[in-house]
């Protein structure tokens, strides 16, 4: 017996009630359409009427309406987003970035004719709605991207975002967005190197699923979205089209069809990460004998957007045949097909000569592929049912001309008092008892404890690459096993921080992520960002957008490194409760020698100790203020991006010439929580002295920026001391790895082992099922 | 032995995942990997297999249950039953106890999830042909990741896999997934198929692993190949 998943593609059948055509709607002009309910303006249904002369079909306006949806046009956010091509740094810094904004992914230049391909993505109402399927499609849909730009996936990271962590809710949603990212991820093959779990109210009814996903090609190997060539095949393949992930435009469906079909189609989509390991492979070797012209994924909207952003990046129009199209439900509707997100599904352009091959090497990895239609001269995307003509668009119109909104933005009314209300003024830990109890319960609380309870639910090790994972700064992969070349990655983002300044916080997460990056050894490149945000009709929430983009734009500029790409996320909000502005960042850099990278951990005695960069008295939005008082107020630390490229400067020639043993940046929690974790990695202990003209406190909780905390072996401290001098980095010995407990001298100890289990049991104690604790 | 000695076959089904680890690890050995596909019935001439982890057939109706009719493994049965060496590992295990190769089955790991970590084992047999440049009783550490690895089989079962001396590792330092007995992996009676739930196709370079443990699996097959 062959095992076969192959079998006659089901399409859909001959239509059963009156088709709403071209040529029917052109001569009834005056018939009701929903496009309210469709989520249309009343300008904006003028408009595609305009655009047409006549009134859209069913087929056109569910096209229309799901196109020029925020989730699809970026209508509220692009004429701020516009910004990151504006102040792209200039040359030669940036000569790195071969593709940028407005393709699947962004391209890089890592040498050695690699090319590297990043980008991060939002899921996250589908995530809360439905925690397992909005999370799997989160990573499946992000893998399409980079795979769709000719890229081999080798890795993803998670961003996410929490309500509190004692939540009845958040137990219901985090168990299930992680089995849903471990459970697709997993069973793709892909590593999951890192990201970031944070807790807090303001996600509660609006958790964050963010997902990055990297993948490496040669130069030669990029593809892009657009059809050319007149007379060549569009193939959509991969899994069957069914109703999932419709959602809305079931409205459309049931005035089409009103005595049949199901009235209400599922909004969340459900992946098959199976379905997509083979896609993966089956395009892959398909790119290897070079039979595509042109390549899009299908994610959000399906269908009309891959055939509308096909046909109008390429010369020349499209026709498609939407009867071809295989069908996992044959009642599903011409709208519903055009709509559906169903999931696993890649759209190629292919020269007629190269179709047969095409399709041979489908069969071989059991992946269905059908001709659904062709270029064609002109420039109309025309779809047809049975030969009647349903569509007759510029594609244009549809996939890169919608609407332009200027919302207004207004500094909101509290942002004064909150940052007024100075976190300095909030009592503070005095004795070293003090301290010691709120080193315990920093390190204790949800935010700030270990989380290997998640990750170790992901697959770290699959394809043998990884060179670093969590709980290291940055994940690391090797791109190049003969030359070592590899690329590191993080992903940072500080809600509070923005809250309290969304320029500064745009610039502070771009800095620490950009600072994790150097840790590692690697040397910061390009950046993708996911920002997520309220409602853009909200004037606080969009002055919040438009000063993180305004922020984040400058940064990237100062600090040489581009946006290559990414996604916007809006009304992210319960009620009138928006969330708080979470810009997250991802850096991604290059490293010659995998060899070379720093990790955290402390990993043998008699290291030395040192804490470079300066520590100033800053505990506005720090991970102290939640954790001790659950207070939101003051202002972020202070941006330093001149300081922030003089760090990593130096964290990356320390790593290449060998100066450094362990590096750990400095960021939320302080010098102590970086402390801990890399004495907890490398399970041994540290001697530390608070400097001179620091209060132990400010010391160890302060959350200053442009800081890391690095391990010296003894025979290189005078080569490190005498590099900083001269490049004017100011620079502090505090102490030296020894023995099994932390000790700050004058002040307490703790040891290692009370301070695992602080650490280390909090996730676990929250989420881990009975049946977990009973058998651990 | 026909063909060259140190040929090592690794066979990709459709989902399998760690596939090219094998193959990378065949070759830090010293050994020479040789891609086969779960569609042809021709082991190429291969002198031992390995038996990829990953995700067969997206492990739909049960893990490795629909592997195990692929034509590949054929050929692969009849020669394991003639004395070839073949190498399960996680998939590649569940496909080995599904085609009745080895005994017992994988279930759900007992607190229902996905666990990835860095595992210690215990060698407890050392004549088997995968497990020869080990100690007895060497305590190794190689990765492990599953979502259903507890072995379980009938008692009857487990007594003589423990009579014949066929439990050939056991975990150490916790027991992470349920298995009956600490069981990790097993051998056939012959000591020729080896099957267990971690990675040792993980832990052959310092850079990517937690240590170089898994190596010995690769370098045992090879010197048994060159003795033979």
């Amino acid at each position: 017996m062959t095992p076969s998943t192959q079998s006659e593609p089901r399409t859909a059948p001959a239509p059963r009630t009156a088709l709403d055509t071209v040529k029917h709607a052109a001569g009834t002009p005056g018939a009701d359409q929903p496009w309210a309910e469709l989520g249309l303006k009343q300008d904006e249904y003028e408009r595609i009427r305009e655009i047409l002369g006549r009134r859209p079909t069913g087929a056109e306006l569910a096209m229309y309406s799901v196109m020029w949806s925020e989730h699809c046009s970026y209508k509220s956010s692009k004429v701020h987003l516009k910004q990151f091509g504006e102040k792209a740094p200039g040359q030669p810094e940036n000569t790195a970035m071969l593709v940028g904004i407005g393709e699947n992914a962004g391209v890089v230049d890592i040498g050695q004719d690699y090319a590297v391909t990043f980008k991060v993505e939002s899921h996250n109402h589908p995530s809360y709605v439905e925690p397992y399927q909005g999370a799997a499609t989160g990573i499946g849909g992000i893998v399409r991207d980079i795979l769709a730009m000719g890229a081999r996936p080798v890795a993803v990271m998670d961003p996410l975002r929490f309500g509190a962590a004692d939540h009845p809710d958040t137990r219901r949603v985090l168990p299930g967005v992680v089995a849903g990212i471990g459970g697709y991820g997993n069973c793709l093959g892909l590593p999951n190197i890192g990201g970031e779990v944070v807790f807090d109210d303001c996600y509660q009814g609006n958790p964050l699923v963010n997902a990055l996903c990297v993948g490496v090609m040669k130069h030669e190997d990029i593809h892009l979205a657009q059809a050319s060539g007149t007379g060549n095949k569009v193939i959509l393949y991969g899994a069957r089209t069914g109703g999932d992930g419709i959602g809305g435009v079931s409205v459309l469906a049931s005035e089409t069809f009103e005595e049949e079909g199901p009235a209400k189609r599922p909004a969340v989509q459900v992946g098959d990460p199976f379905q997509e390991k083979l896609l993966i492979e089956c395009t892959l070797e398909i790119f290897r004998e070079k039979l595509v012209a042109g390549i899009q994924d299908l994610g959000g909207a399906g269908l009309s957007c891959a055939t509308s952003e096909l046909a109008s990046a390429g010369s020349g129009g499209m026709r498609v045949e939407l009867d071809t199209v295989p069908l996992r439900d044959s009642s599903l509707s011409p709208e519903e097909i055009l709509m559906s997100e169903s999931q696993e599904r890649m759209c190629a352009v292919v020269e007629p000569g190269k179709v047969d091959r095409f399709l041979e090497i489908c069969e071989k990895w059991d992946v269905i592929a059908t001709v659904i239609g062709e270029v064609t001269e002109g420039e109309r995307l025309e779809i047809y049912w049975h030969g009647e003509q349903i569509v007759d668009v510029p594609p244009r119109t549809v996939a890169h001309e919608g609407p332009v909104y200027h919302r207004p933005y207004e500094r909101p009314s509290w942002q004064d008092a909150l940052q007024a209300d100075d976190a300095a003024a909030l009592p503070r830990p005095g004795t070293g008892e003090e301290l010691r109890a709120a080193t315990l319960a920093l390190l204790s609380s949800p935010n700030q404890a270990a989380k290997s309870w998640i990750t170790d639910q992901y697959d770290r090790y699959v394809l043998g690459n990884t060179v670093l994972a969590q709980p290291e700064d940055g994940g690391m992969i090797r791109v190049d096993e003969e030359t070592g070349l590899g690329v590191a990655l993080a992903t940072d983002g500080n809600g509070r921080y923005a809250k309290l300044d969304p320029y500064a916080g745009a610039q502070l997460a771009l800095a620490e992520s950009y600072r994790n990056v150097a840790a590692t050894g690697a040397r910061p490149l390009a950046v993708t960002d996911c920002l997520n945000f309220g409602s853009p009709e909200d004037p606080s929430a969009m002055w919040q957008f438009a000063e993180a983009c305004r922020g984040l734009a400058d940064a990237c500029r100062e600090l040489g490194t581009p946006v290559t790409g990414g996604n916007v996320s809006l009304y992210n909000q319960t009620g009138d409760t928006a969330i708080h502005p979470t810009p997250v960042v991802g850096v991604l850099g290059v490293i010659d020698d995998v060899s070379r990278r720093t990790p955290v951990a402390f990993a043998e005695q008699g290291q030395l100790l040192y804490l470079l960069g300066d520590t100033r008295e800053e505990l506005g939005g720090s991970a102290w203020s939640q954790v001790a008082h659950g207070h939101l107020g003051g202002l972020p630390p202070a941006v330093d991006l001149d300081r922030e490229r003089l760090l990593a400067e130096i964290l990356i020639a320390a790593s290449r010439d060998g100066m450094i043993d362990a590096a750990h940046d400095l960021s939320d929690g302080g010098l102590i929580q970086a402390l801990a974790e890399s004495c907890l990695k490398g399970g041994n202990g540290a001697r530390v002295v608070v400097p001179d003209g620091l209060s132990p406190f400010v010391f160890l909780f302060s959350e200053s920026q442009g800081r890391a905390l690095v391990a010296v072996p003894r025979s290189e401290e005078v080569r490190f001391n005498d590099m900083c001098g001269a490049r004017g980095l100011p620079v502090a010995r505090i102490g030296v790895v020894d023995g099994d407990e932390i000790e700050i001298q004058g002040q307490f100890g703790v040891s290692l082992r009370e301070l695992r289990e602080a650490h280390e049991g909090t996730l676990p104690a929250l989420f881990a099922g009975d049946a977990e604790r009973a058998g651990a | 032995m026909t063909g060259g000695l140190g040929r090592i076959g690794v066979v990709t089904f459709p989902g399998s995942l760690d596939d090219s680890d094998a193959r990378r690890a065949v070759r830090l050995a010293g050994g020479e990997p040789v891609e086969l596909w779960h569609r042809d019935a021709d082991l190429r001439q291969v002198d031992a297999v390995v038996l990829p982890g990953g995700f067969s057939y997206g492990d739909y109706l049960r893990c490795g249950a629909i592997a195990r009719f692929s034509p590949v493994m054929e050929p692969l049965l009849e020669q394991a039953r003639g004395g070839m060496p073949v190498l399960g590992i996680c998939n590649g295990f569940q496909v080995l106890c599904e085609s009745h190769l080895l005994p017992g089955a994988l279930t759900r790991n007992d607190h229902l999830h996905f666990v990835c970590r860095d595992q210690r084992l215990r060698v407890e047999r050392t004549d088997t042909a995968w497990t020869s440049d080990y100690g007895q009783g060497q305590e190794i550490t190689v990765p492990l990741k599953n979502g259903e690895g507890g072995y379980v089989a009938d008692e009857r079962t487990l007594d003589s896999l423990e009579a014949e001396g066929r439990v050939v590792f056991r975990y150490v330092g916790g027991n992470p997934n349920g298995s009956r007995r600490d069981i990790a992996g097993i051998s056939n009676e012959a000591g020729n198929v080896v099957g267990l739930m971690p990675h040792p196709e993980h832990a052959v370079e310092t850079l990517t692993g937690p240590t170089t443990d898994g190596l010995g699996f690769f370098t045992s097959v090879l010197k048994r190949l060159v003795t033979a």
